[in-house]
């Protein structure tokens, strides 16, 4: 029945609406204080609460429009200064998110659903409202459908239709039912008019009318009751053929208290005719759709409509064939054309491309609450959220980040007490970052907190036989021992880590990605695990400079300053290391003509009056290095294209890309750059 | 600017492609390479240089949107090196190596032929090496109009390990 394929498709659009609203309000809780009512933050909350309801009404999902309303309720009275923002309150209100969220999944795969934990909830925020009943059990409830089995010829239906008052604001139209059921066959519709209503009291948004319905077709109930699906939650609709004998009267069961799952489920009739809409189909898929930074949008938008201009310019050489100018018009509309479709590429690729800080804001939540949880205080440290990842890449990552940010706080911070004794400020600091480096995305998960205990890792491994008593291992050699399969150091196993299935897991999805982890620790300091993930289809922000006779690319963010050098400002040091006293700090040199052993035509380009040159200081890890370049040119964004896919890495350069004229400029790789003056001179100067 | 002449191997190939040899000229003699192997030629455009890399590689072009390095066969054989004249092409062909499949462009005097060569009419390289080329590269010579066909064996030429720097010490004995 096509009906039900649209209505599923509605459904879809509903589910993903109120997923985003759920992350809408939880982010918006999370920012809320207890003491500090930000009116415009509850604002927002509120109103995807409100969305949410309002859509869950309209598709008849009654139990969460009814679970909601009381989480709106509470929210009006934030909103309306009745009621201060507490601790309580805000925990109460995320485990509700938590709660809808839970329906929602439940209702798209069509599932189960915890019936406990909605109770426990809609009874928390009952007490908090005050009052034990929260709209939870509407009154003119069970519209009961009297359904007729299957039969065949010409049946005559009489429909009985009386919508709640109320049906015009969720948007419906009975009108549009009428006409779905016109094209069924003959209809012949009366309308009545509920009697008690004074004209003068009449709310225009509501509706007073009753119909009854004639409705002569070959049609089983089943195509009848699909016409109202949209507003079956909010009528009295009977349902009777006249051709049958006798009625068979099913309880549709659509509306019950709202703490119940039954509503859940679609509805179902004895005779099975009456087909859910939701059906169970495409629930497990990762989310097959993206959103996307307008800028993206308008920038692909824009190179489209030059596309266009560039288009029409060509076709009108094409007309003027051999006059004179045509040739150099064509070949120049040409050129342009190859440029905008490159970029039209580019800006198609971008539109891939996701900021880490979707899947980074979900830390927030979940660092509160396991700290609070394990009664530790953590401190949640965010940076380079606005780094892009590949979405697929992106979605990937955030099992394995969920993973390491728990077993950070499980065993890495330690409890408040523990931390004052060992002279650690009592909150604890957990770091996520992520930066670009060397053609890899690194995303970084460090904490302040005890760090991993090698003795004891060691002698676990020797226990469960992982390395032999005899083996000599170094410290760094230990710390990668906890990537091995079934290995966990927990004293106590917790519902959280412990398990030992988690850091081989961890490494193996990683691996998967063409990444590695790696992992840095300090007994009594903290740890660092360091995820590394190949850029294949990775966004730079690119400093272009000239180097010779051609253009290399620095990354933006590795640029720490660009100074201009006289000559005798730089100092040669035995073993033949350069250095330049930049300020208070001598750091490194490098000239990348000699780096890169060009053999370059262009003069070395000189600034100032004596022989002074351009030096672009980068920094990465902490070190700095200057590198000579000759000139400064533009910056721009860059996809990084793999060197090693038709040739192979190449030291110092961290990938290349297409720049807008068609030639390939490489980039440089500034973190293997600085690596290899740190290793040549790491005596001489380091300016950490 | 760009002639293409493309025969993808994706193709459906029929059984006689499989034994059609692209030719090419290369200091005066003619070499060839299966042709299911060719990507297109491709006029000479601007090569952006690799750093450290081995003489005999030039660089590196944009192929639609491919990074793909381009290699100059004279160099690569140790002939004189010649100026670019308007018959020199790059020949982009497909590579299999050991580790993935590449893209490889070669730079070449000029484009000659194609031929159809049945095995029979090839035959395995006499221990001498043929032309400046080491035998380890040839698949075999076959005899075209009294013309000798070399036959590249382009997967072992262009192997990982061969663009490495240390390459050149495999190169060809004799001249």
């Amino acid at each position: 029945m096509s009906i039900d394929l649209d209505m599923k498709e509605i459904h879809d659009i509903f589910f993903e609406e109120s997923e985003e609203g759920i992350d809408v309000m939880e982010s918006g809780l999370l920012g809320l204080e207890p003491g500090n009512a930000d009116p415009e933050l509850i604002n927002t909350i509120f109103r995807a609460a409100h969305s949410i309801k309002g859509g869950a009404a309209t598709f008849g999902f009654t139990a969460i429009s009814e679970f909601t309303h009381g989480v709106e309720t509470l929210l009006d009275q934030l909103r309306s200064n009745q009621r201060a923002v507490s601790e309580d309150l805000i925990e109460v209100l995320l485990g509700a998110v938590d709660c809808v969220r839970g329906m929602l999944a439940a209702l798209k795969d069509d599932a189960e659903l915890d019936l406990n934990s909605v109770t426990e909830c809609q009874e928390k925020i009952n007490a908090l409202l005050g009052s034990t009943s929260v709209s939870a059990t509407p009154e003119s409830a069970a519209e009961s459908n009297e359904i007729v089995a299957l039969g065949s010829g010409v049946k005559v239906w009489d429909i009985e239709f009386r919508p709640d008052a109320n049906i015009f604001k969720t948007g419906n139209e009975p009108v549009r039912i009428f006409r779905e059921l016109e094209s069924l066959g003959k209809l012949h519709v009366v309308a009545e008019l509920s009697g008690d209503t004074e004209f003068d009291s009449v709310d225009p948004e509501s509706c007073y009318c009753g119909w009854f319905l004639e409705l002569e077709a070959d049609v089983d109930a089943g195509a009848i009751e699909a016409a109202f699906e949209w507003v079956k939650e909010q009528c009295e609709l009977k349902i009777h053929c006249r051709n049958l004998q006798a009625d068979v009267t099913a309880d549709t069961g659509a509306v019950e208290s709202a703490n119940t799952v039954a509503q859940l489920e679609p509805p179902k009739s004895e005779s099975n005719v009456a087909k859910p809409a939701a059906a169970p189909a495409a629930a497990s898929r990762d989310s097959g759709s993206i959103r996307v930074n307008i800028d993206k949008i308008d920038a692909l938008l824009n190179l489209v409509g030059e596309l266009v201009i560039t288009q029409s310019m060509l076709a009108r050489f094409g007309e003027d064939g051999g006059e004179r100018g045509a040739k150099s018009g064509l070949r120049d509309g040409l050129m342009v054309l190859e440029r905008h479709t490159r970029e039209l590429q580019e800006s198609a690729m971008q539109i891939r491309m996701l900021p880490i800080s979707s899947s980074f804001s979900r830390f927030k939540r979940l660092v509160r609450d396991i700290s609070s949880k394990l009664g530790k205080k953590v401190e949640l440290v965010l940076s380079g959220e606005d780094t892009e990842l590949d979405k697929t890449v992106l979605e990937k990552m955030s099992d394995p980040l969920v993973h390491l940010v728990r077993n950070s706080l499980d065993h890495g911070i330690e409890m408040p007490e523990q931390r004052l004794a060992a002279g650690k400020p009592e909150v604890g600091t957990l770091k996520l970052s992520a930066y670009h480096e060397g053609g890899s995305i690194v995303i970084e998960v460090e904490d302040d907190g005890a760090g991993l205990n090698a003795k004891r890792i060691h002698q676990i491994a020797i226990e469960r036989g992982v390395v032999s008593e005899t083996e000599q291992l170094s410290e760094e050699q230990i710390h990668h021992l906890i990537f091995q399969p079934g290995f966990s150091t927990a004293e106590a196993v917790s519902d959280l880590s412990g398990r030992g299935v988690g850091m081989d897991v961890v490494r193996r999805n990683i691996a998967d990605l063409g990444g590695r982890i790696d992992i840095h620790s300090e007994q009594g300091k903290g740890s660092c695990l360091k995820i590394r993930l190949p850029l294949t289809l990775a966004i730079l922000d690119g400093q272009l400079v000239r180097v010779g006779d051609d253009v290399y690319i620095f990354s933006l963010r590795s640029i720490v300053e660009t100074v201009l050098v006289p000559p005798n400002q730089i100092k040669r040091l035995a073993g033949g290391s350069v250095v330049y006293r930049l300020r208070e700090d001598y750091i490194p040199v490098v000239r990348l003509r000699e780096r890169f052993n060009l053999n370059c035509s262009a003069p070395r380009k000189t600034y100032l009056e004596s022989d002074g040159e351009l030096m672009v200081v980068v920094e990465s890890d902490g070190k700095r290095l200057g590198l000579f370049v000759d000139e400064l040119l533009d910056q721009q964004q860059v996809v990084i294209k793999s060197l090693e896919e038709n040739y192979m890495p190449v030291t110092g350069l961290a990938g290349a890309t297409i720049l807008g004229d068609g030639n390939v400029a490489m980039i440089i790789d500034v973190p293997g750059l600085v690596r290899d003056a740190g290793d040549a001179k790491a005596n001489d100067s380091n300016a950490a | 600017m760009t002639s293409e002449y493309s025969n993808s191997p994706d193709d459906q190939l029929s059984a006689g492609d499989a034994n059609q040899y692209l030719t090419f000229v290369l200091n005066g003699e003619e070499y060839g390479v299966e042709i299911l192997r060719v990507q297109g030629i491709q006029g000479w455009d601007t090569v952006t240089p690799i750093p450290n890399s081995p003489d005999f590689v030039l660089g590196v072009m944009n192929l639609r949107g491919a990074i793909v390095p381009i290699i100059d066969l004279r160099k690569r054989f140790n002939m004189e090196a010649i100026p670019h004249g308007p018959t020199t092409v790059i020949i982009v062909v497909k590579v299999e190596s050991a580790d993935k499949p590449r893209t490889i462009g070669m730079v070449v005097d000029g484009v000659s032929e194609v031929y159809r060569l049945d095995d029979a009419n090839i035959q395995a390289l006499p221990e001498v090496g043929a032309g400046g080329v080491s035998s380890d590269y040839v698949k075999g010579l076959s005899t075209v109009d009294e013309k000798m066909l070399i036959l590249l064996n382009i997967d072992k030429l262009f192997s990982g390990n061969e663009l490495n720097h240390d390459a050149p010490a495999h190169m060809a004995k004799t001249a």
